[in-house]
């Protein structure tokens, strides 16, 4: 395996199948996603205890380098890291750096210089956490927290901790996808989480101008019409709608939108009984989410945001792991070599 | 690999022990906690020779090691659990074999994570030597000194039995 090989997984796993990074879910087996949900099962755990905190990054400097705004997804990195009791630096580029006509190697090679050890990186670019990844210093583990329309990895890990709480396996489970497809990195790393994991069935429900030409092939069924969609679902995942692409003739408006592909009590009621009703947030009441059904009892959407917090704490500690064990790795390699 | 040492008069060298040390320091109400694996399986053992009836607690350490730096997380690491409040009490720890003493550091910020207990007392079922911390177990089932190629370790649950491996050489 050589350092330009384009697989993902030579950048992303160490030789012995360890996570160093965290890019993509492309790749990653059921093995290594079964024990990503595990580990987060224990991080469940501290998070109960009167002091939520293991020592594991001590020492350690995770930067969250958020080029998009976002609260929810850094403010649990956040927390994720200062739980793992790493130091934490958020920045956030937009109004930094950039503005000033820097450029995101030289910010990279300015952050390296404090010692940095992870990045936790959110773009508005495909690609750019990968880009960062190739580029960065050994040692150096970068998560990827949502970049362009790509993937969303933590988001989709997250999600399927959730949906195994609550149903206990994948195995013969209904899941759909509902609203904008075309736009989502999240429903990208979700329907390939949930075939990797033996999901029975992966279906999206969107109009046609919502949903990515050829999308079948990313291992999923398509239902235009919601109420059909709607049938024998074991999970429904709400997107949220971005009210910006309104403007971009995708849709006809709000109010038909949510009429056609709005979650309701009455399509919910199409599902089955014990379907749980899940949003990666922040939800649009009424565009895309009745508030019965948000705050209704099959919703799980705040159990999601608990268990955001458990999943970056595994990925955070696992990809760290595995770049400190590499690291280790090669020195007894080296130290072999010279005796 | 052979069985060496009868499982059953060592674990009556640790209730002897333990009921011992639990009325010197006048302790009538301990709970117990058990270090993963093999801890476990004598923690239960043990709960009810002593007739403990507080339910064991379960610790697994991984995220606790000292060679997270060197080795990376243990990827089978399972939640661990107390299944009452640790504050004030009087803690019996269980582990089945003591070598460095560095579990049992481990064990015990973990276990300081979830209050602060009035007294730990510790207990292993078989102690190898080799410290490399300043930590000694309160009450030992037996002492046994290995030969480097010599490997020792507790399997079970059911039935509980000591194996002995030799790697030969």
């Amino acid at each position: 395996m050589t350092a330009n090989d384009p697989s993902p997984n030579h950048l992303q796993l160490t030789r012995d199948g360890q996570l160093r990074h965290f890019l993509t879910l492309d790749g990653l087996g059921r093995e290594l996603l079964t024990d990503i949900l595990d580990t987060a099962d224990s991080f469940i755990e501290v998070g109960e205890r009167s002091i939520k905190k293991v020592p594991l990054l001590r020492g350690r400097t995770v930067v969250n380098l958020f080029f998009e705004s976002s609260t929810r997804t850094r403010s649990t990195f956040e927390l994720a890291a200062k739980r793992l009791s790493a130091d934490v630096l958020n920045l956030d580029i937009n109004t930094s750096a950039t503005s000033k006509g820097e450029s995101l190697s030289d910010t990279l090679l300015n952050l390296e210089a404090m010692a940095s050890d992870m990045f936790v990186v959110r773009h508005s670019q495909s690609g750019a956490p990968h880009f960062i990844a190739e580029s960065v210093t050994p040692g150096v583990a970068i998560i990827n927290a949502g970049d362009g329309r790509h993937a969303h990895p933590t988001q989709a890990m997250l999600d399927m901790l959730t949906i195994r709480q609550h149903k206990g396996r994948f195995e013969g489970l209904k899941v759909a996808i509902v609203g904008d497809v075309l736009h989502s990195r999240v429903a990208r790393s979700q329907i390939r989480a949930l075939n990797e994991l033996g999901a029975e069935e992966v279906r999206v429900i969107a109009p046609g101008t919502l949903l990515p030409r050829d999308v079948e092939d990313l291992g999923c069924t398509v239902e235009y019409d919601m109420a059909r969609g709607m049938k024998d679902l074991d999970v429904v995942i709400m997107l949220r709608l971005q009210k910006e692409r309104m403007e971009g003739a995708l849709l006809p408006s709000e109010r038909e939108f949510y009429r056609l592909y709005g979650l309701n009590q009455e399509k919910l009621a199409l599902a089955r009984p014990d379907c749980i009703v899940m949003h990666p947030g922040p939800i649009n009441r009424g565009v895309e989410i009745e508030s019965a059904v948000a705050d209704g009892p099959q919703s799980v959407i705040l159990n999601q945001v608990t268990n955001g917090i458990a999943i970056r704490m595994a990925v955070m500690s696992m990809a760290m792991g595995g770049q400190m064990a590499e690291r280790q790795q090669k020195q007894t390699d080296s130290e072999g070599h010279r005796a | 690999m052979t069985a060496l040492m009868d499982i059953n008069q060592l674990l009556d060298e640790l209730e002897t022990g333990l009921r011992r040390i639990l009325e010197q320091r006048g302790i009538d109400n301990p709970v117990l906690i058990g270090i993963r694996t093999g801890g476990v399986w004598l923690a239960d053992v043990i709960g009810k020779r002593l007739g403990i009836e507080q339910p064991f607690g379960e610790l697994d350490i991984s995220f606790y090691r000292d060679d997270f730096s060197r080795i990376g997380l243990n990827p089978k690491v399972k939640p661990s659990s107390l299944p009452f409040d640790t504050e004030g009490r009087d803690i019996i720890l269980i582990d089945d074999v003591i070598m460095s003493g560095r579990t049992i550091r481990a064990a015990m910020n973990e276990i300081f994570d979830y209050g602060r207990p009035a007294s730990i007392i510790l207990a292993t079922l078989i102690d190898l030597g080799a410290r490399e911390l300043p930590i000694q177990p309160d009450v030992v089932g037996h002492s046994l000194a290995l030969e480097a190629h010599q490997r020792v370790k507790l399997r079970g649950p059911e039935p509980l039995r000591i194996e002995l491996q030799d790697s030969g050489q």
